[in-house]
């Protein structure tokens, strides 16, 4: 043993007969995780969380969230001696008298972007391979809690500047809650401290923003990450891989040195963004007052589909018992999302009932193998884009030179029909797709060679795949459609016949496949 | 009469009438336009009112009408003062080439002269707002650049957008982007409201007020993009779009390239 070798030897031994950390630190080393481009999208979140913690931190060394009036006095010359809140005042501070203000303002935002986006990206990747299946359900829901946080927080950060473009922002924040039934008015003036736009909400958000939500996505995250890490992450299928095992790199050195380079990665690339594209210049909007309005307000984009679902809806609205109620508010910003992300929350629950597998599962799916969900999972991303591009329609109707009314009613139509052509066309993609692997693994990959045949015919040579691409294409498992027969053993009805018939005829669709190659059918083959 | 009808049906008539029609109609013209060529006294004077009139009758009598009473397509121009001359056809809006949704402007079909004659005639036939001369337009000496942004946002960002960038109104209408007009014919603008724009009387907004919102616009268009590449001044759209192409786009890339395996 070399000094340094007992050295290190002797702090160790001094830590572990402090801690016992030895055993748990031998186990938990070895642990192995599986390789995949799109298993990293959770890092991309958890790493810009921490750019955000980080960058946030900085910010708050000199924000000043409150609503007093001041007159600027300082070096941006266009608002010279204009009334504004402190709040606002301080941001032109930040941006432009503290040093390297601007750039961290700028990576705080960015990477709060970038967070939403790798949220998005993530939980679509978990939906479309299937990882939410039992067990983790939980964690599929800790993800929604996650991404509907990051919603609120990237509201709440947007707001706080005070500057034109986040007071209209909060004007429809209050709308929407004033679009409540009844307790609606009463919660606005609770929230805003008074009549919009109040004096107290900055201060209370500012709070909400760097104390009470991040400490919310510090206590999930945690649980998130010490699920996966519980649980074990989830495999595509392949040679070697079970429900069983997890094939993969372990934690130290090779995974460990990839997810820290990575995180440095992030890092660069939300600096990189923030060096070079401005982002949310709050000194080009100016000060909110609730008088001013600008052309082509819009929220962030993770809050532009709920925005293009307010702007796409018709005029309605009932007055009953002296109580208003705005349906063209309530529907698309309030109960629309409800259901939307009710539904996302029990879609894993909703899936096994469907298909009565109550079994659990490591290895994923690949999307084409499951029609339906896919199916489902791209109706959803059709449904979220048109309501992004309405969000965003004055934009595009200067921008390519149409008109916002076009736009809008074409939103208004397309909304309801183009989700369930969506839905048509990815399941008959992924039943195709799955024809196209059932005719590989029978006849081979073509390789573009012709050969004329000695009685002078031409065939085109195809080449066998590989073994490991053939279990990759075959080691799915198909299960049959659910069976309820209406009656039992004895002849008696089964309770909930309408139930039951609704979960058959979901399940069916559900197991509508193209029969995958067994086994026989290669022996037949190879007999050929 | 009865040798005449006797030769009605005479088969050279039909092409013989024609011949006498068109002799008609020419000598007709020919002796009407001589005429106008004729009288000197009325047209000769080389006044610039005199040239303008020359230019509406050529170009712009035929919507207008001849004596700027307007038609079916054209609004009427009396009254609508040389301000508003010199800003549609200064920023060659006017003469028209698409009257589909909204006219915009293009390069001027005619030269600072011309359009000078032109509103000359029509400011001559009835009042109403002059061209703001050099001395009015002074706006870095007259404009207060805060102030106009304070006005600015409270009276014009509605439409224009909070840096001046324009935008969409109903119908496929817009309110076009305030960069690169003349400080000229945005205080003709302001004056006359043009299209779907409103009109701010001095009343409204007094020839100080509109120097300043002039300012703030000549500051807007001449503000250095502090934060890096600016995508269009339109707010949080094009910074989506970046985010998902380059900042998730570039990620996607590392991640693909950290998780191929060493060959």
């Amino acid at each position: 043993m070399t000094t340094v070798e007992k050295r290190l030897g002797a702090a160790a031994n001094f830590v572990d007969e402090r801690l016992g950390a030895a055993g748990w630190m031998k186990k938990s080393l070895n642990k192995v995780f599986p390789d995949h481009w799109t298993f990293m999208f959770g890092e991309i979140c958890m790493y810009s969380f921490v750019i955000l913690l980080l960058s946030g931190t900085f910010l708050t060394l000199w924000f000043d969230p409150s609503q007093r009036d001041v007159i600027y006095e300082g070096v941006y010359e266009p608002l010279k001696g204009i009334k504004m809140s402190a709040a606002y005042a301080s941001t032109l501070d930040i941006s432009f008298e503290v040093r390297g203000g601007l750039l961290m303002r700028q990576i705080h935002h960015w990477a709060a972007n970038i967070f939403m986006a790798a949220i998005v990206a993530h939980l679509l990747r978990v939906f479309f391979t299937g990882a939410f299946r039992k067990p983790r359900e939980f964690n599929w829901i800790l993800g929604i809690v996650l991404l509907t946080l990051g919603l609120v927080e990237g509201l709440l950060g947007y707001s706080l500047p005070d500057d034109l473009l986040s007071g209209t922002g909060l004007r429809i924040t209050s709308a929407i809650v004033q679009a409540i039934p009844v307790v609606g008015t009463y919660i606005s003036f609770f929230l805003f401290g008074g009549a919009f736009p109040g004096v107290g909400f900055l201060p209370r958000i500012f709070t909400i923003h760097i104390l009470l939500l991040p400490g919310l996505f510090l206590a999930v995250i945690t649980i998130h990450v010490m699920l996966v890490w519980y649980q074990k992450h989830t495999q595509f299928p392949g040679p070697g891989r079970t429900e069983k095992n997890v094939v993969g790199h372990p934690i130290l050195p090779v995974y460990m040195a990839k997810a820290g380079g990575f995180f440095f990665i992030v890092f660069g690339v939300t600096a990189f963004l923030s060096a070079v594209a401005s982002i949310n210049p709050i000194w080009l909007y100016g000060p909110y007052t609730p008088g001013q309005i600008s052309a082509g307000s819009q929220p962030d984009w993770y809050m532009g589909w709920l925005d293009g679902l307010v702007r796409m809806a018709p005029p309605l609205e009932t007055h009953a018992f002296g109580h208003t109620v705005s349906w063209n508010i309530l529907i698309p910003a309030l109960i629309v999302p409800g259901i939307v992300f009710t539904g996302m929350a029990f879609y894993p629950f909703i899936e096994s009932w469907i298909t009565g597998d109550k079994r659990e599962h490591h290895l994923l799916d690949r999307p084409r193998n499951v029609p339906n969900r896919t199916a489902l999972g791209v109706m959803s991303i059709t449904f979220v884009l048109i309501s992004l591009i309405n969000g965003g329609n004055d934009i595009f109707a200067t921008q390519f030179d149409l008109s916002i009314n076009q736009i809008m009613w074409f939103s208004r139509i397309s909304i309801f029909i183009l989700p369930p052509i969506a839905f048509v066309v990815t399941k008959r993609l992924c039943l195709s797709l799955q024809r196209a692997d059932r005719d590989l693994v029978l006849h081979g990959m073509e390789t573009g060679r012709l050969v004329r045949m000695p009685s002078g015919e031409f065939a085109e040579v195809h080449e066998p795949i590989s073994p490991q691409k053939r279990f990759i294409l075959t080691s799915h498992e198909q299960a049959p459609a659910l069976e309820l027969p209406a009656t039992d053993a004895r002849g008696v009805r089964r309770p909930g016949a309408l139930k039951n018939k609704l979960r058959i005829r979901l399940s069916k669709a559900h197991a509508v496949a193209v029969p995958k190659v067994s086994a026989q059918d290669l022996k037949e083959i190879e007999h050929h | 009469m009865k040798r005449l009808s006797h030769y009605r049906r005479h088969k050279a008539v039909a092409p013989l009438l024609l011949v006498i029609a068109l002799f008609a109609i020419g000598t007709t013209f020919n002796v009407a336009s001589a005429s106008m060529k004729q009288s000197p006294s009325a047209f000769a004077r080389s006044t610039q009112i005199d040239e303008g009139k020359q230019i509406f009758l050529k170009g712009c009598s035929t919507c207008h009408g001849l004596n700027l009473e307007g038609s079916a397509i054209a609004p009427s121009l009396i009254g609508v003062g040389a301000a508003s001359v010199d800003f549609q056809v200064g920023t060659g809006r006017m003469p028209v080439a698409d009257m589909s949704t909204q006219i915009s402007r293009k390069d001027p079909v005619y030269n600072e002269e011309e359009v000078a004659a032109l509103a000359a005639y029509v400011a001559s036939l009835a009042p109403g707002p002059a061209i703001p001369t050099d001395a009015q337009l002074n706006y870095e000496r007259d404009g207060s650049t805060a102030e106009g942004g304070e006005l600015f946002r409270n009276n014009c960002a509605m439409c224009h957008n909070f840096a001046g960038q324009g935008g969409a109104l109903t119908q496929g209408k817009y309110a076009p982007t305030l960069m690169g007009v003349e400080p000229k014919h945005i205080y003709e603008a302001l004056v006359t409201g043009p299209q779907s724009m409103p009109v701010f009387s001095d009343k409204t907004l007094t020839p100080e007020e509109k120097l300043s919102v002039i300012k703030w616009i000549k500051a807007a268009e001449a503000e250095p993009n502090l934060g890096g590449a600016t995508m269009g001044r339109v707010g949080p759209v094009t910074e989506g779009l970046l985010v998902w192409i380059l900042g998730l786009g570039i990620l996607i890339a590392v991640a693909v390239w950290l998780t191929t395996r060493a060959r």
